[in-house]
């Protein structure tokens, strides 16, 4: 089927928004209607456009619903193995510490496989950029529990509901991150109304910022939703995220640089 | 830079050595014995001359870091000893498919298991048939001297880059241990060093973003990238393939050893020798690329063969594909860290002369 382009400018429509030219593919996303993903990748890449720092950014995508972030991402990237993209991005920073550099990774993958390279990698204090999708729930393969699902959240591998007695605690690795002396910047934001994107750009603002002046390692969590594996509506998602997950995971700076 | 006047070094220590001066410009590792000294050395020397060294918090952020320096178009490596390579094999597999250039260094010990510190060849299989998941496979070179130690540094770091592949080292702890006269090869890196224009560095204006990626999900782009690794390896099949033979001309039996098994054989190669019996030896340089010509052609020159490992016997079937039951294979092995002597591999020669042939016997 062939589709009428129509240039909603030319038809007297205003600009409200456009899309980072340089810096955003115009590949069409791959993520579910309503996902933050999507949102997060393209407030990520208006920053790297508006900084004029597209030359200067190196990305590190993980393996999880984002793996893909480099078709989209326009911006040299490296794909990391599950868990790793602090690793990664370690080895990229030290041997260009010039560079802006990013990971991009999910609560299964920063949280759970890649704990020990979340904790190590903050705690040498490496100069870069985490950002931290928490949508307490594997979203690629299917809706599996993550370390940070909540206490009777169902999931495919917590059919009940997740209790302590068979799961543990939700884990909530921002503040155990914010207490290493080598991470200078931690914030929770999240991406389900249009305020709330707002801060969340000013906050990776804040950390572009302080990479620049090697203030040590910085973690934006983002949290965000799955509609597919939760099973709602992007609207019921997004009212059940901020009634549900805000209480346990509360946004706002965890820690913030000295001066 | 000129060649330098032999120096007694370990092993280790002149691996470590040949890697400042080839031009590596950050090493990655975890402490395990019987290679320590690898990161010991170059925390200390090649920091002071320029080099990045990170200790990681394990194998497994050592060999990602590998993948992520390599990626930046760096010359990387880690180094190991069996168990940690054993943890490094996912990042081993993802280096191979998105085809970057590295050394990793595994100076083995024995196994299963946390085995023994004591040198051991155990990990022959995993180094060459490609211990992680998938069809890859790395480059594998064989020293059998402390020279070769430093010598193959060198060469490893060439290949890996000519090929866009990760070159493994597989050496063990006796020669990560023993010291012995080396020289330094008059190199310059910068020389040897091809430009990386696929590297993640920063993406200018003038060039479309580089990206380096293991993940082809639709299977018919993953058979291409599979056929193309497949038709590299056969290139570096034909190309590089090294092995060096010892008194193999007149032999009328031969060994083929590699590594220190090699040295050990090549002593009951003298004892057999000065018996009467005219032996030889054939020693492997490259693993993988295996010289599967070399013993071919040495077993239609001899009457029989033994192979004479530090394992139960794992190099013993790539002698007998390339032999093709032309002549007897026979194994002498032993296992866990146990070094052969020489008297118990010319005692295992000396067995495969008074066999029967047409038996085919092993000797396990
Ligand atoms: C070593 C390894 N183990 C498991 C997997 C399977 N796997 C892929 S993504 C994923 C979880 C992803 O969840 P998360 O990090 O929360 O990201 P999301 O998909 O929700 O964005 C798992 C378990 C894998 N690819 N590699
Ligand atoms: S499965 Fe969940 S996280 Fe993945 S794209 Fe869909 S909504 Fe987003």
């Amino acid at each position: 089927m062939d589709t009428v382009q129509v240039d909603p400018i030319a038809e007297g429509l205003e600009c409200v928004y456009a899309r980072p030219a340089d810096t955003l593919t115009e590949t069409r996303l791959h993520y579910c209607p309503g996902c933050g993903h999507g949102v997060v990748h393209r407030v990520l890449m208006e920053i790297v456009e508006e900084l004029g720092i597209q030359d200067q950014t190196i990305g590190v995508a993980p393996v999880g619903c984002s793996v893909f972030a480099y078709h989209y991402m326009n911006i040299d990237m490296q794909e990391a193995a599950h868990g790793r993209a602090s690793a990664v991005a370690t080895a990229v920073k030290r041997l260009h510490p010039d560079r802006y550099v990013f990971s991009y990774q999910g609560d299964g993958d920063l949280a759970a496989i890649g704990t020990a390279e979340t904790i190590h990698t903050a705690n040498r204090g490496e100069n870069i950029l985490m950002v931290f999708i928490n949508n307490a729930i594997y979203g690629m393969t299917g809706g599996q529990m993550a370390p940070t699902t909540l206490l009777g959240m169902k999931t495919s591998t917590s059919p009940g509901g997740r209790t302590i007695e068979t799961s543990g605690y939700p884990l909530k690795i921002s503040e155990m991150i914010a207490l290493l002396p080598g991470v200078a910047y931690v914030t929770r934001q999240s991406v389900h109304t249009p305020n709330a994107v707002r801060h969340l750009k000013k906050a990776l603002l804040h950390a572009f910022r302080y990479q620049k002046e090697k203030k040590g390692t910085c973690l934006v969590e983002v949290v965000s939703n799955c509609p597919s594996g939760w099973k709602m509506t992007p609207g019921e998602a997004n009212e059940w995220l901020e009634k549900n997950m805000f209480p346990l995971y509360p946004p706002g700076d965890i820690k913030v640089p000295h001066s | 830079m000129t060649v330098s006047t032999a120096e007694l070094m370990k092993g280790n220590e002149a691996l470590a050595e040949a890697a400042i001066r080839a031009g590596c410009q950050a090493y990655f590792g975890y402490p395990i014995t019987p290679q320590s000294e690898i990161l010991e050395y170059l925390a200390d020397e090649g920091r002071r001359r320029g080099m990045i060294v990170l200790q990681a918090e394990s194998e497994v952020a050592s060999i990602n870091m590998v993948y992520g320096g390599a990626g930046a178009g760096a010359r990387v490596m880690t180094s190991s000893s069996s168990p940690g390579i054993s943890l490094m094999q996912e990042g081993i597999s993802y280096i191979a498919a998105a085809q970057l250039p590295c050394l990793i260094v595994n100076v083995s010990r024995g196994g299963p298991g946390l085995g023994t510190i004591q040198p051991s060849q155990g990990d022959y299989f995993q180094a060459t048939k490609g211990g992680g998941h998938g069809d890859y496979r790395l480059i594998v070179l064989a020293p059998s001297s402390v020279q070769e130690m430093a010598d193959f540094v060198y060469d490893a770091f060439d290949l890996a880059d000519k090929y866009r592949n990760p070159v493994m080292i597989l050496a063990d702890g006796a020669l990560g241990q023993m010291m012995e006269k080396v020289a330094f090869r008059d190199y310059n890196p910068k020389e040897h060093t091809p430009a990386k224009p696929w590297a993640t560095t920063g993406k200018p204006r003038s060039r479309e973003r580089n990206i380096i990626t293991s993940l082809f999900i639709e299977p018919e782009k993953m058979e291409q990238i599979n056929i193309r690794l497949q038709e590299k390896y056969a290139v570096i099949r034909e190309k590089e393939v090294r092995s060096e033979c010892f008194m193999t001309d007149d032999a009328e039996y031969g060994i083929v050893a590699y590594g220190l098994a090699a040295r050990v054989a090549q002593g009951a190669v003298e004892i057999a020798r000065s018996h009467g019996i005219r032996a030889g030896l054939l020693r492997p340089i490259t693993l993988y690329p295996y010289p599967s010509d070399a013993v071919r052609a040495l077993a239609e020159r001899v009457r029989g063969i033994l192979v004479v490992e530090m394992n139960a016997g794992q190099m013993v079937e790539d002698v007998r594909l390339a032999v093709e039951g032309r002549v007897p294979v026979t194994f002498a092995g032993r296992m866990g860290g146990i070094i052969p002597s020489p008297d118990e591999v010319f005692a295992a020669l000396e067995n495969l002369t008074t066999q029967d042939v047409a038996l085919h016997a092993e000797t396990y």
